[in-house]
Protein backbone atom coordinates (compact mmCIF):
# COMPACT_ATOMS: atom_id res chain seq x y z
CA UNK A 1 0.00 0.00 0.00
CA UNK A 2 3.13 2.56 0.61
CA UNK A 3 3.32 3.21 -3.27
CA UNK A 4 -0.29 3.95 -3.36
CA UNK A 5 0.38 6.85 -1.27
CA UNK A 6 2.62 9.08 -3.09
CA UNK A 7 2.63 9.97 -6.62
CA UNK A 8 5.16 8.67 -8.83
CA UNK A 9 6.99 11.25 -11.27
CA UNK A 10 6.47 10.83 -14.72
CA UNK A 11 9.67 10.02 -15.54
CA UNK A 12 9.08 6.61 -13.94
CA UNK A 13 5.97 5.72 -15.53
CA UNK A 14 5.63 3.78 -18.96
CA UNK A 15 2.46 3.08 -19.71
CA UNK A 16 1.34 7.26 -20.10
CA UNK A 17 2.94 9.94 -19.28
CA UNK A 18 -0.07 11.55 -17.76
CA UNK A 19 -0.94 11.44 -13.65
CA UNK A 20 -4.59 11.87 -14.53
CA UNK A 21 -5.82 9.80 -17.60
CA UNK A 22 -9.86 9.14 -18.13
CA UNK A 23 -10.82 6.57 -20.47
CA UNK A 24 -14.41 5.84 -21.41
CA UNK A 25 -15.72 6.88 -18.82
CA UNK A 26 -19.61 6.02 -18.01
CA UNK A 27 -21.71 7.73 -14.75
CA UNK A 28 -24.88 7.05 -13.53
CA UNK A 29 -27.14 8.49 -10.64
CA UNK A 30 -29.55 5.94 -10.00
CA UNK A 31 -30.94 5.07 -12.85
CA UNK A 32 -29.62 8.03 -14.87
CA UNK A 33 -27.11 7.52 -17.18
CA UNK A 34 -25.08 10.74 -16.48
CA UNK A 35 -21.29 10.17 -18.11
CA UNK A 36 -21.03 8.61 -21.87
CA UNK A 37 -17.41 8.16 -22.01
CA UNK A 38 -15.69 10.81 -20.55
CA UNK A 39 -12.10 10.75 -22.32
CA UNK A 40 -9.46 13.43 -21.57
CA UNK A 41 -5.86 13.54 -19.37
CA UNK A 42 -3.51 15.49 -17.65
CA UNK A 43 -0.18 15.89 -17.31
CA UNK A 44 1.81 16.42 -14.08
CA UNK A 45 2.21 20.14 -13.20
CA UNK A 46 -0.60 21.17 -15.37
CA UNK A 47 -3.88 23.24 -14.96
CA UNK A 48 -6.96 21.97 -16.80
CA UNK A 49 -9.94 22.88 -16.56
CA UNK A 50 -13.82 21.40 -17.78
CA UNK A 51 -15.83 24.03 -19.34
CA UNK A 52 -19.36 23.16 -20.37
CA UNK A 53 -22.83 24.38 -20.10
CA UNK A 54 -24.77 23.60 -16.78
CA UNK A 55 -25.63 20.05 -16.49
CA UNK A 56 -22.85 18.54 -19.14
CA UNK A 57 -21.75 16.54 -16.65
CA UNK A 58 -18.81 18.54 -15.30
CA UNK A 59 -19.16 18.03 -11.41
CA UNK A 60 -20.33 14.37 -11.98
CA UNK A 61 -16.58 13.82 -14.08
CA UNK A 62 -14.91 15.45 -10.73
CA UNK A 63 -16.90 13.10 -8.69
CA UNK A 64 -16.58 9.77 -10.59
CA UNK A 65 -12.78 10.63 -10.58
CA UNK A 66 -12.64 11.00 -6.63
CA UNK A 67 -15.01 7.60 -6.20
CA UNK A 68 -18.18 9.36 -5.29
CA UNK A 69 -20.72 8.18 -7.54
CA UNK A 70 -22.12 4.76 -6.78
CA UNK A 71 -21.74 3.31 -10.28
CA UNK A 72 -19.28 4.31 -12.86
CA UNK A 73 -17.11 2.58 -15.39
CA UNK A 74 -14.22 2.90 -18.26
CA UNK A 75 -11.14 3.64 -16.46
CA UNK A 76 -9.48 6.19 -14.49
CA UNK A 77 -5.60 5.74 -14.36
CA UNK A 78 -4.03 7.64 -11.45
CA UNK A 79 -0.15 7.88 -12.01
CA UNK A 80 -0.76 4.85 -14.15
CA UNK A 81 -2.59 2.72 -11.56
CA UNK A 82 -6.29 1.84 -12.06
CA UNK A 83 -8.61 3.49 -9.54
CA UNK A 84 -12.33 2.88 -11.25
CA UNK A 85 -13.03 -0.14 -8.50
CA UNK A 86 -11.89 1.57 -5.49
CA UNK A 87 -13.63 3.61 -3.11
CA UNK A 88 -13.20 7.53 -2.43
CA UNK A 89 -10.65 7.22 0.73
CA UNK A 90 -8.25 4.85 -1.24
CA UNK A 91 -8.11 7.18 -3.96
CA UNK A 92 -7.96 9.79 -1.76
CA UNK A 93 -4.54 8.45 -0.66
CA UNK A 94 -3.08 8.60 -3.43
CA UNK A 95 -2.54 12.16 -3.16
CA UNK A 96 -5.70 13.67 -4.71
CA UNK A 97 -8.47 15.79 -3.03
CA UNK A 98 -11.61 17.85 -4.07
CA UNK A 99 -12.75 21.29 -3.20
CA UNK A 100 -16.95 20.29 -4.04
CA UNK A 101 -18.91 22.49 -6.06
CA UNK A 102 -21.42 23.09 -2.87
CA UNK A 103 -18.01 23.58 -0.67
CA UNK A 104 -18.96 20.73 1.69
CA UNK A 105 -17.98 23.12 4.89
CA UNK A 106 -19.22 21.45 8.13
CA UNK A 107 -21.57 23.55 10.30
CA UNK A 108 -21.32 21.40 13.56
CA UNK A 109 -17.10 22.08 13.03
CA UNK A 110 -15.50 25.62 13.82
CA UNK A 111 -13.73 26.79 11.36
CA UNK A 112 -10.79 25.21 12.23
CA UNK A 113 -11.80 22.06 12.82
CA UNK A 114 -13.03 22.54 9.10
CA UNK A 115 -9.75 23.40 8.53
CA UNK A 116 -7.71 20.62 9.98
CA UNK A 117 -10.53 17.79 8.86
CA UNK A 118 -8.67 16.56 6.28
CA UNK A 119 -6.34 14.56 7.07
CA UNK A 120 -2.25 14.56 6.13
CA UNK A 121 -1.62 11.92 3.35
CA UNK A 122 1.68 13.05 2.90
CA UNK A 123 4.38 15.24 3.13
CA UNK A 124 5.02 18.85 1.93
CA UNK A 125 1.67 19.98 2.71
CA UNK A 126 0.95 24.00 3.57
CA UNK A 127 1.17 24.64 6.85
CA UNK A 128 -1.67 26.05 9.32
CA UNK A 129 0.14 28.99 9.98
CA UNK A 130 1.13 29.75 5.72
CA UNK A 131 -2.61 28.93 5.47
CA UNK A 132 -3.27 31.58 7.97
CA UNK A 133 -1.20 33.94 5.58
CA UNK A 134 -2.53 32.96 2.55
CA UNK A 135 -6.33 33.25 4.18
CA UNK A 136 -5.84 35.99 6.81
CA UNK A 137 -9.85 36.05 7.18
CA UNK A 138 -9.70 32.51 8.30
CA UNK A 139 -7.19 33.13 10.86
CA UNK A 140 -9.85 36.19 12.03
CA UNK A 141 -12.71 33.70 12.18
CA UNK A 142 -11.28 30.43 13.07
CA UNK A 143 -13.82 29.54 16.16
CA UNK A 144 -16.39 30.47 14.17
CA UNK A 145 -19.04 27.93 13.13
CA UNK A 146 -17.94 26.74 9.45
CA UNK A 147 -20.85 27.84 7.76
CA UNK A 148 -20.89 31.22 9.62
CA UNK A 149 -18.31 32.30 7.32
CA UNK A 150 -19.23 34.23 3.94
CA UNK A 151 -19.45 32.79 0.80
CA UNK A 152 -16.35 33.76 -0.49
CA UNK A 153 -14.77 32.90 3.31
CA UNK A 154 -16.28 29.48 3.16
CA UNK A 155 -14.49 28.89 -0.36
CA UNK A 156 -11.41 29.82 0.71
CA UNK A 157 -11.77 27.35 4.04
CA UNK A 158 -12.90 24.84 1.18
CA UNK A 159 -9.70 25.86 -0.64
CA UNK A 160 -7.22 25.80 1.86
CA UNK A 161 -8.09 22.69 4.10
CA UNK A 162 -7.38 20.55 1.41
CA UNK A 163 -3.71 22.67 0.95
CA UNK A 164 -2.64 20.91 4.61
CA UNK A 165 -3.03 17.56 3.55
CA UNK A 166 0.33 17.12 1.09
CA UNK A 167 -2.07 16.18 -1.75
CA UNK A 168 -0.19 17.66 -5.20
CA UNK A 169 -3.47 16.54 -6.90
CA UNK A 170 -6.27 19.48 -6.90
CA UNK A 171 -10.23 18.85 -8.25
CA UNK A 172 -11.54 22.02 -8.08
CA UNK A 173 -14.81 22.27 -8.74
CA UNK A 174 -16.23 26.21 -9.60
CA UNK A 175 -14.53 27.69 -7.09
CA UNK A 176 -15.23 31.44 -8.32
CA UNK A 177 -18.94 30.46 -7.78
CA UNK A 178 -21.21 33.48 -7.00
CA UNK A 179 -18.11 35.21 -5.64
CA UNK A 180 -17.25 39.20 -5.65
CA UNK A 181 -14.74 39.79 -8.30
CA UNK A 182 -11.77 40.87 -5.39
CA UNK A 183 -12.79 37.44 -4.26
CA UNK A 184 -11.82 36.21 -7.87
CA UNK A 185 -8.78 37.69 -8.30
CA UNK A 186 -7.53 36.29 -5.00
CA UNK A 187 -8.47 32.62 -5.96
CA UNK A 188 -6.70 33.31 -9.14
CA UNK A 189 -3.50 34.51 -7.39
CA UNK A 190 -4.12 31.15 -5.44
CA UNK A 191 -3.98 28.99 -8.04
CA UNK A 192 -1.54 30.48 -9.92
CA UNK A 193 1.14 30.20 -6.92
CA UNK A 194 -0.40 26.46 -6.50
CA UNK A 195 0.87 26.15 -10.08
CA UNK A 196 4.45 27.48 -9.27
CA UNK A 197 4.51 25.54 -6.61
CA UNK A 198 3.68 22.22 -8.91
CA UNK A 199 0.85 21.37 -7.91
CA UNK A 200 -1.60 19.27 -10.78
CA UNK A 201 -5.23 20.90 -10.82
CA UNK A 202 -8.37 20.21 -12.68
CA UNK A 203 -10.30 23.37 -12.57
CA UNK A 204 -14.25 22.93 -13.76
CA UNK A 205 -15.23 27.17 -14.40
CA UNK A 206 -18.24 28.74 -15.99
CA UNK A 207 -16.52 31.59 -16.00
CA UNK A 208 -13.90 31.19 -19.06
CA UNK A 209 -11.87 34.65 -18.67
CA UNK A 210 -10.85 33.44 -15.56
CA UNK A 211 -9.98 30.23 -16.75
CA UNK A 212 -8.23 31.44 -19.37
CA UNK A 213 -5.67 33.35 -16.79
CA UNK A 214 -4.73 30.08 -15.24
CA UNK A 215 -5.15 27.35 -17.32
CA UNK A 216 -2.68 25.23 -19.88
CA UNK A 217 -5.49 23.72 -21.78
CA UNK A 218 -9.53 23.04 -21.75
CA UNK A 219 -11.65 20.44 -22.12
CA UNK A 220 -15.43 20.87 -23.69
CA UNK A 221 -17.82 18.66 -21.63
CA UNK A 222 -21.43 18.26 -23.53
CA UNK A 223 -23.80 15.68 -22.73
CA UNK A 224 -21.45 13.41 -20.64
CA UNK A 225 -18.37 13.16 -23.56
CA UNK A 226 -15.76 15.74 -23.67
CA UNK A 227 -16.13 16.90 -27.45
CA UNK A 228 -13.51 19.58 -27.66
CA UNK A 229 -10.12 20.00 -26.42
CA UNK A 230 -8.71 23.72 -26.82
CA UNK A 231 -5.30 24.90 -25.51
CA UNK A 232 -5.01 28.33 -23.94
CA UNK A 233 -2.83 29.89 -26.45
CA UNK A 234 -5.51 29.01 -29.06
CA UNK A 235 -8.45 30.52 -27.01
CA UNK A 236 -8.48 33.51 -28.81
CA UNK A 237 -8.60 31.92 -32.15
CA UNK A 238 -11.73 29.58 -31.27
CA UNK A 239 -13.03 32.24 -29.12
CA UNK A 240 -16.42 31.92 -31.33
CA UNK A 241 -16.65 27.93 -31.29
CA UNK A 242 -16.18 28.18 -27.20
CA UNK A 243 -19.06 30.69 -27.62
CA UNK A 244 -20.96 28.53 -29.46
CA UNK A 245 -20.19 25.38 -26.91
CA UNK A 246 -21.35 27.60 -23.71
CA UNK A 247 -24.01 29.39 -25.12
CA UNK A 248 -23.27 32.54 -24.10
CA UNK B 1 -37.86 21.75 58.24
CA UNK B 2 -40.28 23.50 55.38
CA UNK B 3 -43.21 21.47 54.26
CA UNK B 4 -44.20 22.36 50.63
CA UNK B 5 -48.18 21.58 50.47
CA UNK B 6 -48.51 19.23 52.82
CA UNK B 7 -45.96 17.14 51.67
CA UNK B 8 -42.94 16.29 54.24
CA UNK B 9 -39.62 17.05 52.81
CA UNK B 10 -38.42 13.07 53.40
CA UNK B 11 -40.91 12.00 51.06
CA UNK B 12 -40.06 14.85 48.26
CA UNK B 13 -36.50 14.73 48.74
CA UNK B 14 -36.54 10.64 48.52
CA UNK B 15 -38.61 11.15 45.42
CA UNK B 16 -36.37 13.68 43.77
CA UNK B 17 -33.71 11.17 44.57
CA UNK B 18 -35.39 8.16 42.52
CA UNK B 19 -36.47 10.60 39.95
CA UNK B 20 -32.72 11.73 39.44
CA UNK B 21 -31.47 7.92 39.46
CA UNK B 22 -34.22 6.74 37.04
CA UNK B 23 -32.87 10.19 34.91
CA UNK B 24 -29.43 9.08 35.36
CA UNK B 25 -30.32 5.60 33.15
CA UNK B 26 -32.09 7.56 31.01
CA UNK B 27 -29.61 10.11 30.18
CA UNK B 28 -26.67 7.60 29.47
CA UNK B 29 -28.85 5.02 27.66
CA UNK B 30 -30.98 7.69 25.40
CA UNK B 31 -27.21 9.43 24.50
CA UNK B 32 -26.43 5.81 23.96
CA UNK B 33 -29.55 6.29 21.23
CA UNK B 34 -27.94 9.59 19.80
CA UNK B 35 -24.62 8.50 18.69
CA UNK B 36 -25.65 6.07 17.11
CA UNK B 37 -28.75 7.89 15.69
CA UNK B 38 -26.80 10.84 14.54
CA UNK B 39 -24.08 8.77 12.78
CA UNK B 40 -25.51 5.40 11.40
CA UNK B 41 -29.20 6.70 10.67
CA UNK B 42 -30.84 3.72 12.32
CA UNK B 43 -32.53 3.81 15.66
CA UNK B 44 -31.31 1.08 18.01
CA UNK B 45 -34.46 -0.89 19.09
CA UNK B 46 -31.86 -3.88 20.24
CA UNK B 47 -30.58 -0.78 23.04
CA UNK B 48 -32.58 -2.09 25.80
CA UNK B 49 -31.44 -5.65 25.32
CA UNK B 50 -28.06 -4.37 25.29
CA UNK B 51 -28.33 -2.71 28.41
CA UNK B 52 -29.81 -5.75 30.14
CA UNK B 53 -26.69 -7.79 28.44
CA UNK B 54 -24.32 -5.11 30.78
CA UNK B 55 -26.49 -6.41 33.23
CA UNK B 56 -26.14 -10.16 32.96
CA UNK B 57 -22.46 -9.87 32.28
CA UNK B 58 -21.31 -8.49 35.14
CA UNK B 59 -23.33 -11.25 36.48
CA UNK B 60 -21.76 -13.79 34.75
CA UNK B 61 -18.43 -12.41 35.59
CA UNK B 62 -18.78 -12.40 38.84
CA UNK B 63 -20.27 -16.15 39.34
CA UNK B 64 -18.25 -17.59 36.98
CA UNK B 65 -15.48 -16.31 37.02
CA UNK B 66 -15.61 -14.31 40.37
CA UNK B 67 -14.70 -10.63 38.81
CA UNK B 68 -16.41 -8.13 40.88
CA UNK B 69 -18.21 -5.09 40.48
CA UNK B 70 -15.05 -2.82 39.28
CA UNK B 71 -13.99 -4.44 36.64
CA UNK B 72 -17.13 -5.43 35.64
CA UNK B 73 -18.04 -1.29 34.88
CA UNK B 74 -15.39 -1.72 32.62
CA UNK B 75 -15.17 -4.91 31.15
CA UNK B 76 -19.37 -5.60 30.49
CA UNK B 77 -19.23 -2.55 28.18
CA UNK B 78 -16.32 -3.99 26.55
CA UNK B 79 -17.92 -7.37 25.91
CA UNK B 80 -21.09 -6.03 25.12
CA UNK B 81 -19.67 -3.40 22.76
CA UNK B 82 -17.93 -5.93 21.00
CA UNK B 83 -20.74 -8.15 20.45
CA UNK B 84 -22.51 -5.01 18.96
CA UNK B 85 -19.69 -5.00 16.75
CA UNK B 86 -19.98 -8.31 15.72
CA UNK B 87 -23.83 -7.49 14.41
CA UNK B 88 -22.90 -3.96 12.97
CA UNK B 89 -20.40 -5.94 10.35
CA UNK B 90 -22.56 -8.80 9.66
CA UNK B 91 -25.80 -7.39 9.64
CA UNK B 92 -26.66 -3.69 10.20
CA UNK B 93 -23.95 -2.73 8.07
CA UNK B 94 -26.19 -3.71 5.23
CA UNK B 95 -28.97 -1.87 5.78
CA UNK B 96 -27.69 1.84 5.42
CA UNK B 97 -28.88 2.84 2.12
CA UNK B 98 -32.17 1.55 3.25
CA UNK B 99 -34.79 2.98 5.07
CA UNK B 100 -34.52 3.76 8.90
CA UNK B 101 -37.92 1.87 9.24
CA UNK B 102 -35.33 -1.25 8.33
CA UNK B 103 -33.08 -0.54 11.06
CA UNK B 104 -35.48 -0.56 13.48
CA UNK B 105 -37.30 -3.66 12.83
CA UNK B 106 -33.66 -5.70 12.36
CA UNK B 107 -32.62 -4.49 15.48
CA UNK B 108 -35.93 -4.87 17.31
CA UNK B 109 -35.57 -8.16 15.90
CA UNK B 110 -31.84 -8.69 17.17
CA UNK B 111 -33.52 -7.53 20.42
CA UNK B 112 -36.55 -9.99 20.83
CA UNK B 113 -34.15 -13.08 20.14
CA UNK B 114 -31.29 -12.10 22.79
CA UNK B 115 -33.67 -11.52 25.33
CA UNK B 116 -35.53 -14.59 24.68
CA UNK B 117 -32.07 -16.14 24.88
CA UNK B 118 -31.55 -15.07 28.00
CA UNK B 119 -35.13 -16.29 29.47
CA UNK B 120 -34.68 -19.30 28.28
CA UNK B 121 -31.35 -20.13 30.46
CA UNK B 122 -31.79 -17.68 33.09
CA UNK B 123 -35.76 -17.30 33.55
CA UNK B 124 -37.70 -14.57 34.58
CA UNK B 125 -37.47 -14.26 38.11
CA UNK B 126 -34.10 -12.17 38.17
CA UNK B 127 -30.42 -12.77 39.39
CA UNK B 128 -29.40 -11.11 42.75
CA UNK B 129 -26.21 -8.61 42.35
CA UNK B 130 -24.89 -7.46 45.59
CA UNK B 131 -24.15 -3.63 46.24
CA UNK B 132 -19.56 -3.61 46.22
CA UNK B 133 -19.27 -3.33 49.76
CA UNK B 134 -16.92 0.02 49.32
CA UNK B 135 -20.81 1.61 48.46
CA UNK B 136 -23.07 -0.62 51.33
CA UNK B 137 -24.40 1.75 53.74
CA UNK B 138 -25.65 5.45 53.22
CA UNK B 139 -25.13 9.16 54.33
CA UNK B 140 -27.33 11.27 56.66
CA UNK B 141 -28.01 14.42 54.95
CA UNK B 142 -30.35 15.65 57.54
CA UNK B 143 -33.46 16.00 55.34
CA UNK B 144 -33.10 12.92 54.16
CA UNK B 145 -30.74 9.39 54.14
CA UNK B 146 -28.56 8.79 50.78
CA UNK B 147 -27.47 5.18 50.30
CA UNK B 148 -24.22 5.84 48.88
CA UNK B 149 -24.55 3.03 45.96
CA UNK B 150 -27.27 5.41 44.48
CA UNK B 151 -25.55 8.67 45.07
CA UNK B 152 -22.59 6.94 42.93
CA UNK B 153 -24.92 6.03 40.13
CA UNK B 154 -26.15 9.62 39.59
CA UNK B 155 -22.28 10.85 39.87
CA UNK B 156 -20.62 8.28 37.49
CA UNK B 157 -23.65 8.95 34.96
CA UNK B 158 -23.41 12.64 35.29
CA UNK B 159 -19.45 11.88 34.47
CA UNK B 160 -19.75 9.29 31.76
CA UNK B 161 -22.68 11.93 29.83
CA UNK B 162 -20.33 15.08 30.16
CA UNK B 163 -16.86 13.15 29.64
CA UNK B 164 -19.03 11.75 26.15
CA UNK B 165 -20.06 15.28 25.24
CA UNK B 166 -16.71 16.61 25.80
CA UNK B 167 -15.00 13.79 23.54
CA UNK B 168 -18.15 14.15 20.68
CA UNK B 169 -17.93 18.31 20.98
CA UNK B 170 -14.49 19.53 21.44
CA UNK B 171 -12.19 16.99 20.60
CA UNK B 172 -10.39 16.24 17.47
CA UNK B 173 -11.97 12.92 17.52
CA UNK B 174 -15.63 14.35 18.02
CA UNK B 175 -15.09 16.33 15.05
CA UNK B 176 -14.67 13.65 12.63
CA UNK B 177 -17.47 11.81 14.24
CA UNK B 178 -19.37 15.55 14.01
CA UNK B 179 -18.45 15.33 10.21
CA UNK B 180 -18.90 12.36 9.27
CA UNK B 181 -22.54 12.67 10.81
CA UNK B 182 -23.26 15.85 8.59
CA UNK B 183 -21.12 14.32 5.09
CA UNK B 184 -20.08 10.93 5.34
CA UNK B 185 -19.20 10.88 1.26
CA UNK B 186 -17.42 13.64 1.67
CA UNK B 187 -15.60 12.57 4.97
CA UNK B 188 -14.51 9.35 2.96
CA UNK B 189 -12.97 11.82 0.34
CA UNK B 190 -10.43 13.17 2.54
CA UNK B 191 -9.12 9.36 3.49
CA UNK B 192 -10.63 9.38 5.88
CA UNK B 193 -12.02 5.22 7.00
CA UNK B 194 -15.68 6.23 7.60
CA UNK B 195 -16.99 2.61 7.65
CA UNK B 196 -14.61 2.25 10.53
CA UNK B 197 -16.23 5.13 12.28
CA UNK B 198 -19.33 3.83 11.88
CA UNK B 199 -18.62 0.59 13.67
CA UNK B 200 -16.90 1.75 16.36
CA UNK B 201 -19.67 3.90 17.17
CA UNK B 202 -21.84 1.54 17.11
CA UNK B 203 -19.69 -0.16 19.52
CA UNK B 204 -19.71 2.99 22.06
CA UNK B 205 -22.98 3.54 21.78
CA UNK B 206 -23.77 0.10 22.71
CA UNK B 207 -20.85 0.10 25.30
CA UNK B 208 -22.92 3.33 26.99
CA UNK B 209 -26.00 0.51 27.22
CA UNK B 210 -24.15 -1.75 28.91
CA UNK B 211 -22.52 0.34 31.22
CA UNK B 212 -25.85 1.51 32.49
CA UNK B 213 -26.96 -2.25 32.73
CA UNK B 214 -23.76 -2.49 35.13
CA UNK B 215 -25.01 0.30 37.34
CA UNK B 216 -28.08 -0.96 37.29
CA UNK B 217 -27.45 -4.69 37.81
CA UNK B 218 -27.46 -4.01 42.23
CA UNK B 219 -30.32 -1.70 42.03
CA UNK B 220 -32.67 -3.69 40.05
CA UNK B 221 -32.72 -7.48 39.82
CA UNK B 222 -30.75 -8.70 36.53
CA UNK B 223 -33.61 -9.74 34.53
CA UNK B 224 -33.89 -10.85 30.86
CA UNK B 225 -37.03 -8.01 30.71
CA UNK B 226 -35.22 -5.40 32.27
CA UNK B 227 -34.05 -3.46 29.64
CA UNK B 228 -38.02 -4.16 27.02
CA UNK B 229 -39.59 -2.25 30.03
CA UNK B 230 -37.08 0.56 30.11
CA UNK B 231 -36.47 1.04 26.67
CA UNK B 232 -40.05 2.16 25.72
CA UNK B 233 -40.04 5.36 28.59
CA UNK B 234 -35.87 6.04 26.76
CA UNK B 235 -37.42 6.48 23.13
CA UNK B 236 -40.09 8.67 24.55
CA UNK B 237 -36.92 10.87 26.63
CA UNK B 238 -35.56 10.76 23.10
CA UNK B 239 -38.16 11.84 20.93
CA UNK B 240 -38.96 14.62 23.98
CA UNK B 241 -35.34 15.39 23.32
CA UNK B 242 -35.17 15.35 19.72
CA UNK B 243 -32.72 12.40 18.41
CA UNK B 244 -29.03 13.40 17.07
CA UNK B 245 -28.56 15.58 19.42
CA UNK B 246 -25.82 14.87 22.69
CA UNK B 247 -26.44 17.58 25.04
CA UNK B 248 -30.41 17.45 24.08
CA UNK B 249 -30.40 13.46 24.97
CA UNK B 250 -28.63 14.54 28.57
CA UNK B 251 -30.39 16.82 29.63
CA UNK B 252 -33.38 15.76 28.79
CA UNK B 253 -32.96 12.29 30.58
CA UNK B 254 -31.97 13.98 33.83
CA UNK B 255 -35.05 16.12 33.17
CA UNK B 256 -37.57 13.51 32.71
CA UNK B 257 -36.51 11.70 35.30
CA UNK B 258 -36.62 14.58 38.27
CA UNK B 259 -40.29 15.58 36.57
CA UNK B 260 -41.28 11.87 37.08
CA UNK B 261 -40.08 11.67 40.50
CA UNK B 262 -42.13 14.83 41.47
CA UNK B 263 -45.24 13.50 39.42
CA UNK B 264 -45.35 10.96 42.02
CA UNK B 265 -45.06 13.32 44.86
CA UNK B 266 -47.57 15.68 43.76
CA UNK B 267 -50.06 13.16 41.60
CA UNK B 268 -48.89 9.64 42.09
CA UNK B 269 -51.82 8.10 39.18
CA UNK B 270 -50.41 10.44 36.92
CA UNK B 271 -46.82 9.05 37.51
CA UNK B 272 -46.51 5.96 34.97
CA UNK B 273 -47.67 8.30 32.10
CA UNK B 274 -46.20 11.71 32.78
CA UNK B 275 -43.43 11.63 30.25
CA UNK B 276 -45.84 9.95 27.68
CA UNK B 277 -47.88 12.98 28.06
CA UNK B 278 -45.16 15.52 27.45
CA UNK B 279 -43.97 13.47 24.49
CA UNK B 280 -47.58 14.04 23.11
CA UNK B 281 -47.10 17.59 24.09
CA UNK B 282 -43.70 18.18 21.99
CA UNK B 283 -44.86 15.99 19.11
CA UNK B 284 -47.46 18.93 18.81
CA UNK B 285 -45.80 21.31 19.26
CA UNK B 286 -41.93 20.63 18.16
CA UNK B 287 -42.12 17.91 16.65
CA UNK B 288 -38.11 17.47 15.93
CA UNK B 289 -37.39 17.62 19.47
CA UNK B 290 -36.79 19.82 22.43
CA UNK B 291 -33.36 20.28 21.18
CA UNK B 292 -33.49 18.81 18.06
CA UNK B 293 -32.88 20.34 14.35
CA UNK B 294 -35.17 21.59 11.99
CA UNK B 295 -33.86 20.24 8.76
N1 LIG C 1 -27.64 13.84 -7.53
C1 LIG C 1 -28.12 13.73 -8.78
N2 LIG C 1 -29.10 12.85 -9.06
C2 LIG C 1 -29.57 12.72 -10.31
N3 LIG C 1 -29.14 13.42 -11.36
C3 LIG C 1 -28.17 14.32 -11.16
C4 LIG C 1 -27.61 14.51 -9.85
N4 LIG C 1 -26.66 15.47 -9.93
C5 LIG C 1 -26.64 15.84 -11.23
N5 LIG C 1 -27.54 15.16 -11.97
C6 LIG C 1 -27.77 15.29 -13.42
O1 LIG C 1 -26.58 14.91 -14.07
C7 LIG C 1 -26.32 15.76 -15.16
C8 LIG C 1 -24.92 16.34 -15.03
O2 LIG C 1 -24.88 17.14 -13.87
P1 LIG C 1 -23.56 17.83 -13.33
O3 LIG C 1 -23.85 18.32 -11.96
O4 LIG C 1 -22.42 16.92 -13.52
O5 LIG C 1 -23.44 19.06 -14.33
P2 LIG C 1 -22.40 20.26 -14.35
O6 LIG C 1 -21.75 20.22 -15.66
O7 LIG C 1 -21.53 20.22 -13.15
O8 LIG C 1 -23.38 21.50 -14.27
P3 LIG C 1 -23.22 22.91 -13.51
O9 LIG C 1 -22.42 23.76 -14.39
O10 LIG C 1 -24.63 23.41 -13.41
O11 LIG C 1 -22.61 22.65 -12.20
C9 LIG C 1 -27.42 16.81 -15.18
O12 LIG C 1 -28.36 16.42 -16.13
C10 LIG C 1 -28.01 16.73 -13.80
O13 LIG C 1 -29.37 17.01 -13.84
MG1 LIG D 1 -21.31 21.36 -11.53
Amino acid sequence: MTDATTMQPQSERTSTDALLEVQGLEGWYGESHVLHGIEFHVREGEVVTLLGRNGAGKTTTIKAIMGLLDKRRGSVKLAGKETIALQARHIARMGIAICPEERGIFSSLSVEENLHLPPKLAEGGLSTERIFELFPNLKERRRSQGTKLSGGEQQMLAIARILRTGSKFLLLDEPTEGLAPVIVQQIGRTIQALKEAGFTIVLVEQNFRFAASVADRHYVVEQGRVVDMIPNHALDANIDKLHAYLGV
Amino acid sequence: MFELLGIPPQVLMGQLLIGLINGSFYAVLSLGLAVIFGLLNIINFAHGAQYMMGAFVSWMLLNYLGIGYWPALILAPLVVGAIGIVLERTMISRLYKLDHLYGLLLTFGLALIIQGLFRNYYGVSGLPYAIPPALQGGQNLGFMFLPNYRGWVIVASVIVCFGTWFMIEKTRLGSYLRAATENPELVGAFGINVPRMITLTYGFGVGLAAFAGVLAAPIYSVNPNMGADLIIVVFAVVVIGGMGSIMGAILTGFGLGIIEGLTRVFYPEGSAVVIFVIMAIVLMIKPEGLFGNTA
